[in-house]
This record gives structure tokens, C-alpha cells and sequence, in this order.
């Protein structure tokens, strides 16, 4: 699900130089309008279905009004610009719906399933593997093998080249952003059963995939599920061992504090060991 | 006073720099000329210190600088101008100067004295200032400069941290005829104390000035002579001159 | 200068004049918004003068706070020792996350000092002996300071000094090369200068001064919490520089009086047609916050105090 959302940062960002800080509260609005359609329709397939169009729209609404003047201005004013949204977008949604709203998992989904004797796993986290894989298959074969992906890696490998042979620049950045947006709502929706959804959801995935795509390379989205894999795990197994591994070097009462704060910083350490060999990540889209 | 062995580089399947030895005399202007494409840029990049070569090694005044940092290089007495205009487009003509007067004398690691106290910085930049022929320009903002007056900052630039040896790279790049006569005369009364590695394009200005010049074709060197024989040369003029110097 | 020397004064007769006002509270605040000021006005070094977009700057702040508190809840209540421990830790903390991060550039550089602060909140979070997420009270401010009208001339002095510290720094030597990094990286390098150690060195000061805003705001709220290190606290501050004016003498200051005041006003004030418009508006006071930001990163990005002083901008 963090490749869901790094993909789509990453694809904006790549392509278009801008530094999306509302990426995450698109994540956000996918979730909260999922769980409005799945109140409406009562099915959690056709909420979830529903929410991606619709957060798509309001995505590229919101590129083709705000952000398209922001591409050409420097980083800092992106940064600056897209952070205010994030205040406006949470606010509102807070009005619009309040400051969290319920998306309960499907119940046909929420038992474990027998993977292999022995092993058993909750269905609903093999859902959002396979769609993953599904979508990161269909986003691979989409960007390596249509004319549209190559358009959009000419656009991400040098824009200026792709402008002046003539790509229309306009509608194929704003199809992109609406892409990333859709990708968010994905994530959101299928991650709302399993984490909260409220406001500022957003924000603590986005330092997330911004870490991930930082690790992977910006632009790259083999980078972006590479850098996902890797944070996933890392973090997985730095929460599960590590404790465990101060335990039997350290006295207990250091171990019982190290433990799990070096376990939620053992990301960063990993982006910081990467960016120190790699100052642009591990598959930079541009060379 | 330089010299390049075997130099090479590669960009993915492209190569760039293809075994390239080449050797600057100390005091000479020495010019790099080539088509488009020849990798002239890239070439400078990698004696300047922006680009490191795959393989070959690069001696100023005998000491092997080829894993030297492009600031470190600076320091001992290479410097370069740009091809596209890299100036302090926001700082005045005397600011951009003075910059670099600042960089070579003395640490700029001093937080409380101002600059603006500072005359010597100031008086040997207007001297430089004057040797560029940019007086009359002192107070605008670089950025307000003229093409040509620009590119002649670009040089003083370069000039202004009183190297033994400087890479122009273009500097007469984007100029009309009167603009460039007037680069010729500047490179002309600059030269003396200073050995230059010229890469133009223009080919008047480059037989003019050049003692020596080395042609660059698809990465290597295919001839380094005087001016008159490079004229004559046969294969320098089918790769690259053309029927234009038979006229 | 004579504009400097004015709001100086200015600023010196104040908590006389909100004392007989309105009492104690308005000298408090005035403090408070003073040690906001100084951090603003750090992280205008560092990304108004340097260049550097630092999205981690409330890790500094933070990380003096700490420090300052630690030392206050250890028994250690001097001033003198607590705070400059918090510079130097600040120092220290920015000196190492500065050597990574500025290895990186551009959009590199910001994510990865956002995802430093962020690694500095979970690790304080995670603090139990110290207070954890729930934030460590203080039995007192640092060297009995108590006295509001005393503490707020200790902070108006030490505020003076960063703008002081800062007007040197940028019309020194060091000044010179930091603009000229932000405004050609390349070329400055090509003239002979390590950027990344005057980058560095940039980085460190504005930390260690934004550590001593850490300190003074655990003082002042007698109260330190890992939220002065969330990243929303960096975009506090940014918000803070930009609005008040990016690269200039006091756009720190401004910035922080503005937006503090502001706030204030929102909470303290309700206007009345405004409530019938948007029932309870003063909880979303962040969304005007949002588009008044957004409007001036659209149409006036020189801030306020480029608004006064016309089109001259930040130069040595």
C-alpha cells in the first residue's frame, strides 16, 4: 500500500518537478469518501470502486486550479503552497465530515485464510497484497509498454525535450496527477478498514512514502516498489527483533526504552545510510 | 603545464572522452576545437573537476589531480568560465568580482567583520573590472548586463582568482561580430601571465589567438598542431571544417 | 537601521505599557511570541540567507527544549548551564544531521530533513523516563525566573542578539559566499569554495540558535512535549519566515508577531457573522492559516516585510 502512494508521489514528481505535500491528503479524501459510499451503497466493493473516480476528479480539479501554477516556481514555494493545502483540505474534510468517520472491514473478508498448512493469514491483508501486486503489475506494463508511459517517461527523464516535440504537456500532467490521486484513493479506502480513518491520516503516510521514494529515486517507480519493499521490511522486522535483540545484549530497562524507539527510527536510518552512498536514491529516474 | 593520459569517459552506451592525451605548455593558448558533439564539454568538465574520468589521469605542474575536488583544483591555480552563463545574476558587477577576490584571499570563514570594510577586496575587483572593459557597469545587477558584457563577466569570473591556467569554455558563445572582436581583444590583453585552454567554435577567433590547437572528433584527439598546419591538415578538414576553409 | 533601533525601543517599553494595560498575560505572550521569533529568525539563516529548505528545523528547537527541560527535572535549574547545554546540543545534533543531509539536494534535502525530525519525534515519544508522548513538566522556569516582566526582558535581550548575530553574519565574508551559494551553487564552487562546509556551517548556527529558542520555551511554558518536534511545528515556522519575508533582517520577527497575533485574535475574538457562516470557526482557524499562506506563495512571496521594503532583496 506505501508503493500505492509512493508511486503516484513519485510519478508526479518525476514528471512534473513538484513537490506534492497534499499527496497525502488525497490518500486522506479517498478514504473518507469511500466510507461515505459504502454507508450509501452498502457494498464495500462498490464504495471502494466509487471513491477512486471520485478522488481522481477532485485530484485533477484540484491540479488543474491550484497546482498548475505552481510548476514552474521553485521548491520552496511548492513545499509552501502544498502545505497550506493540507491545512485547507483537513479543515474541510473536518467540516465536511467531522474528524473521522467509520469504515468497517468487509465481513466476508475479515477471517484468516489457510495459506498453507499451518499458516494461516487475515484475508483482508491478502487482499491488499494482491491488489498491489495487481496495480504495480498494471502500473509497470502501463509505464514500460504503452506509448502514454513512454510519454510520461520522456516527460520524467526531461520535460523540456517532450514539450518541444510536441507532447500536450497540460492534459498528460493532469492525467498523471489524476493517476496518483486514484492510486491514493486505493490506498486509502483498503487501508481504512485497518488503521483509522480521520483527519491527518495523511500526513504520517506521507513522510512514509516520501521516505520511500527518497530510497528508491525520484521518478522511478521500480525505485518506489523496491524502496516500499524495503521500508516495509525493515520496519516489520526492526519492530518485531530489535526489542528483542537489545533484550539479550542490554539490561532490561535500557532495552525496554532503546528497544522500540530505535525500532521506529530504523527507517530513517536506513534512508540516511542510503542518501549518504546514494544522494539520489537507488534508481533515479534521471541520471 | 597540463597534461591528460588517456583519458575516458563514458555516459551509458555513449562515449564521451576516448583515450584522450593531451599536453598544454606552460604560457601557450592552446585551443580545443571540434564539431558539436565532440565532447569538448565534457572533456572540460573532467579537467576542471566536475566530472571524474573513468579511467586516464590528469597532471597540473606534475601532481596528479585527478581525484581532486573542483575546489581543491581552484586553489592551486585551474580555473574555468562556462559555456552557459554562470554568473550572480542578483549581485552587482562589482559584488560578482569582488566574490571572487574574496575566494582566494584568506578564509571566507569570518562571521562578524562586514565586507563592505574590506576595500582591497573592492579596489582589486574594479581593477579587474577594468581589464574586462566593464566599468561603465559597475553598480548594475549581472543579470541586467548585456550577452556579450555578461560572457566577459563570466570571464573575469575566472580571471578574478588569478589562476596559472584557465579553461574558457565558448566564451564567445551567442555573440555577433562586434561583440566577439571585442572578446578577442580581451582574451589577447589577458593572456599575458595567465596559460589558456580555449574551446570556441569560432574559427577566426581560434586561428587568431591559438598558438597551438588540438582537434576533438567523436572523442579523440585526431590532431594537435600549429594553427597553419591544422589548416592544412586533411583529415581535420574532412571531419570537420569542411569545404568552407578550401574557399 | 534607524527602523531597527526604533522597533528595539519599541519593543523595550512594551511590557510596561501591557502591564498596566491588560495585566501580566499580554507580557507573557509577548514573551512567547518573542522565543518564536527567535526561532523563526534561525531558520530564516538557514533558509532565507542559505538557500537551505530545512523541513526539520523544529527538531533543533525541540532538541534544546529537551535538553533544557532535562536539565530543569535533573535539579540542575541555572540558566547559565541549562541553556548553553541546549546550544550545544542543538549544535552537535545539527552539525551530524547537516553532514548527512546536505549531501543531498533539492527535494532530497527537504524530505530527508523532514524525515530526521520526524526520527528525533518518535525518539523523544519514546522517552519514557521523560514524560513519553504525555510531555515532562517543569517545576520551575531556569534560574528562578518566575518574574514575567524579568523573563521578557531576558528573551527581548537574547532576541536582539540573534538579529544582531544575524545583521553580522550576513554582512561578513561568511554572509557573502552563504548568498551567493543560494543564489549559484555551481559557480561558487568553481570559484575555489567548499560549499558544503559553508552550508554546513550555516546549518549549525541557525540549529544551536533555534536550540536556544528551544530552551526558552521550555522555560516559558514550564512544560516541554515531543509536538515542538513534530513537522507540522517545522511548517509553523516556515510559514512564520515567509510570511514575515524570506532572507530579510526581521522577517523572522514579523512573521512570528504576525501569525502568533493573529491566532490570538481568532481565539479570543469571534466574529460574529463569520460564526453564522461557518459554525465553530475558530477550530478551523487552520484553514484561514492555509489560505492566507497559499495566497501569499501565490501573488506576494516576498512576505510582508517585502511588501514595506520595495523590490530590494536579501543581498550582502
Amino acid at each position: 500500500m506505501l508503493f500505492l502512494l509512493a508511486a503516484g508521489l513519485t510519478l508526479v514528481f518525476g514528471i512534473m518537478d513538484m513537490i506534492n505535500l497534499a499527496h497525502g491528503s488525497l490518500y486522506m479524501l479517498g478514504a473518507f469518501l469511500a466510507s461515505t459510499f459504502v454507508a450509501l451503497t452498502g457494498s464495500f466493493t462498490a464504495g471502494v470502486l466509487l471513491a477512486i473516480p471520485a478522488t481522481a476528479l477532485l485530484g485533477m480539479l484540484l491540479e488543474v486550479s491550484v497546482l498548475r501554477t505552481l510548476y514552474q516556481r521553485d521548491h520552496l514555494s511548492q513545499v509552501l503552497a502544498t502545505f497550506a493545502l493540507i491545512l485547507i483540505l483537513n479543515e474541510a474534510v473536518r467540516l465536511v465530515w467531522g474528524s473521522d468517520a467509520a469504515l468497517p472491514m468487509p465481513a466476508a473478508l475479515s477471517g484468516p485464510v489457510q495459506l498453507f498448512p499451518g499458516l494461516r493469514y487475515p484475508a483482508y491483508r491478502l487482499l491488499i497484497i494482491a491488489v498491489g501486486l495487481v496495480i504495480a503489475l498494471g502500473l509497470y506494463l502501463l509505464v514500460a509498454k504503452t506509448r502514454i508511459g513512454m510519454l510520461v517517461r520522456a516527460g520524467a527523464a526531461n520535460r523540456e525535450m517532450a514539450l518541444a516535440m510536441g507532447v500536450n504537456i497540460r492534459l498528460l500532467f493532469t492525467l498523471v496527477f489524476g493517476v496518483g490521486a486514484a492510486l491514493c484513493a486505493v490506498a486509502g479506502a483498503l487501508l481504512g478498514p485497518l488503521f483509522a480513518v480521520q483527519v491527518g491520516m495523511g500526513e504520517n503516510i506521507l513522510i512514509l512514502a516520501f521516505v520511500v521514494i527518497v530510497i528508491g529515486g525520484i521518478g522511478s517507480i521500480r525505485g518506489a516498489l523496491v524502496g516500499a519493499i524495503l521500508v516495509g521490511m525493515v520496519d516489520t522486522i526492526g519492530r518485531a527483533f530489535l526489542p528483542i535483540f537489545f533484550g539479550l545484549v542490554f539490561q532490561p530497562r535500557v532495552a525496554s526504552a532503546a528497544g522500540p524507539a530505535i525500532a521506529s527510527v530504523a527507517i530513517y536510518l536506513l534512508m540516511a545510510v542510503i542518501l549518504y552512498f546514494r544522494p539520489t536514491g537507488l534508481f533515479p529516474a534521471r541520471g | 603545464m597540463l597534461r591528460l593520459e588517456s583519458i575516458r569517459k563514458r555516459f551509458g552506451g555513449v562515449v564521451a572522452t576516448d583515450s584522450v592525451s593531451l599536453e598544454v605548455r606552460p604560457g601557450e593558448l592552446h585551443a580545443l576545437i571540434g564539431p558539436n558533439g565532440a565532447g569538448k564539454t565534457t572533456l572540460i568538465g573532467q579537467i576542471s573537476g566536475t566530472l571524474t574520468p573513468d579511467a586516464g589521469e590528469i597532471f597540473f605542474e606534475e601532481t596528479n589531480i585527478t581525484g581532486m575536488t573542483q575546489h581543491a583544483r581552484v586553489a592551486v591555480g585551474l580555473a574555468r568560465s562556462y559555456q552557459i552563463t554562470s554568473i550572480f545574476r542578483r549581485f552587482s558587477v562589482l559584488d560578482n568580482l569582488a566574490l571572487a577576490v574574496q575566494a582566494r584571499s584568506g578564509s571566507s570563514f569570518s562571521f562578524w567583520r562586514p565586507v563592505a570594510e574590506e576595500t582591497a577586496l573592492a579596489d582589486e575587483a574594479r581593477s579587474i573590472l577594468k581589464d574586462i572593459g566593464l566599468e561603465e557597469r559597475e553598480a548594475l545587477p549581472a543579470g541586467a548586463l548585456a550577452h556579450g558584457e555578461q560572457r566577459a563577466l563570466e570571464v573575469g569570473l575566472a580571471l578574478a582568482t588569478r589562476p596559472k591556467l584557465v579553461l574558457l569554455d565558448e566564451p564567445m558563445a551567442g555573440m555577433g561580430p562586434e561583440e566577439s572582436q571585442r572578446m578577442v581583444a580581451l582574451i589577447e590583453r589577458m593572456r599575458a601571465g595567465v596559460t589558456v585552454l580555449l574551446v570556441e567554435h569560432d574559427m577566426d577567433a581560434v586561428f587568431r589567438l591559438a598558438d597551438r590547437i588540438s582537434v576533438l572528433v567523436g572523442g579523440r584527439i585526431v590532431a594537435t598542431d600549429v594553427p597553419q598546419k591544422i589548416r592544412a591538415n586533411e583529415e581535420v578538414r574532412k571531419a570537420y571544417l569542411g569545404d568552407e576553409a578550401a574557399a | 537601521m534607524k527602523k531597527s533601533i526604533a522597533l528595539a525601543v519599541l519593543l523595550s517599553i512594551l511590557p510596561l505599557a501591557l502591564q498596566a494595560a491588560d495585566g501580566l498575560f499580554y507580557v507573557s505572550f509577548a514573551s512567547r511570541v518573542m522565543i518564536y521569533a527567535i526561532a523563526a529568525t534561525s531558520l530564516n539563516l538557514a533558509l532565507g540567507y542559505g538557500g537551505m529548505i530545512s523541513f526539520g528545523h523544529a527538531a533543533f528547537v525541540g532538541t534544546g527544549a529537551y535538553v533544557a527541560g532535562i536539565c530543569i527535572a535533573e535539579g540542575v535549574t541555572s540558566a547559565w548551564i541549562g541553556w548553553p547545554a541546549a546550544i550545544a546540543v542543538s549544535a552537535l545534533a545539527s552539525l551530524v544531521i547537516g553532514a548527512v543531509c546536505l549531501r543531498t539536494r533539492g527535494v532530497y534535502f527537504i524530505m530527508i530533513t523532514l524525515a530526521f525530525a520526524q526520527m528525533m519525534y518518535y525518539l523523544v515519544n519514546s522517552m519514557k523516563a521523560y514524560g513519553g508522548d504525555e510531555g515532562l513538566s517543569l517545576p520551575q522556569r531556569a534560574s528562578d525566573l518566575g518574574n514575567e516582566v524579568a523573563f521578557y526582558y531576558v528573551v527581548l535581550l537574547l532576541l536582539l542578539g540573534t538579529v544582531y548575530l544575524l545583521k553580522r553574519l550576513s554582512e561578513s565574508r561568511f554572509g557573502r559566499v552563504i548568498v551567493a551559494i543560494r543564489e549559484n551553487e555551481a559557480r561558487v564552487e568553481a570559484l575555489g569554495l567548499p560549499v558544503f562546509r559553508y552550508q554546513l556551517a550555516c546549518f549549525v548556527i541557525a540549529g544551536a540558535v533555534a536550540g536556544l529558542a528551544g530552551a526558552l520555551l521550555a522555560s516559558h511554558g514550564k512544560y516541554v512535549n515531543p509536538n515542538v518536534l513534530h513537522w507540522a511545528q517545522s511548517g509553523t515556522l516556515m510559514i512564520m519566515v515567509i510570511l514575515g519575508g524570506v532572507g530579510r533582517l526581521w522577517g523572522g520577527v514579523i512573521g512570528a508577531a504576525v501569525l502568533l497575533g493573529l491566532e490570538h485574535l481568532i481565539a479570543e475574538h469571534p466574529v460574529a457573522w463569520l460564526d453564522a457562516l461557518v459554525p465553530n470557526y475558530q477550530q478551523h482557524a487552520n484553514l484561514g492559516v492555509g489560505a492566507v499562506l497559499l495566497a501569499i506563495v501565490l501573488f506576494a512571496p516576498q512576505g510582508i516585510a517585502g511588501l514595506f521594503a520595495g523590490k530590494r532583496h536579501a543581498q550582502a
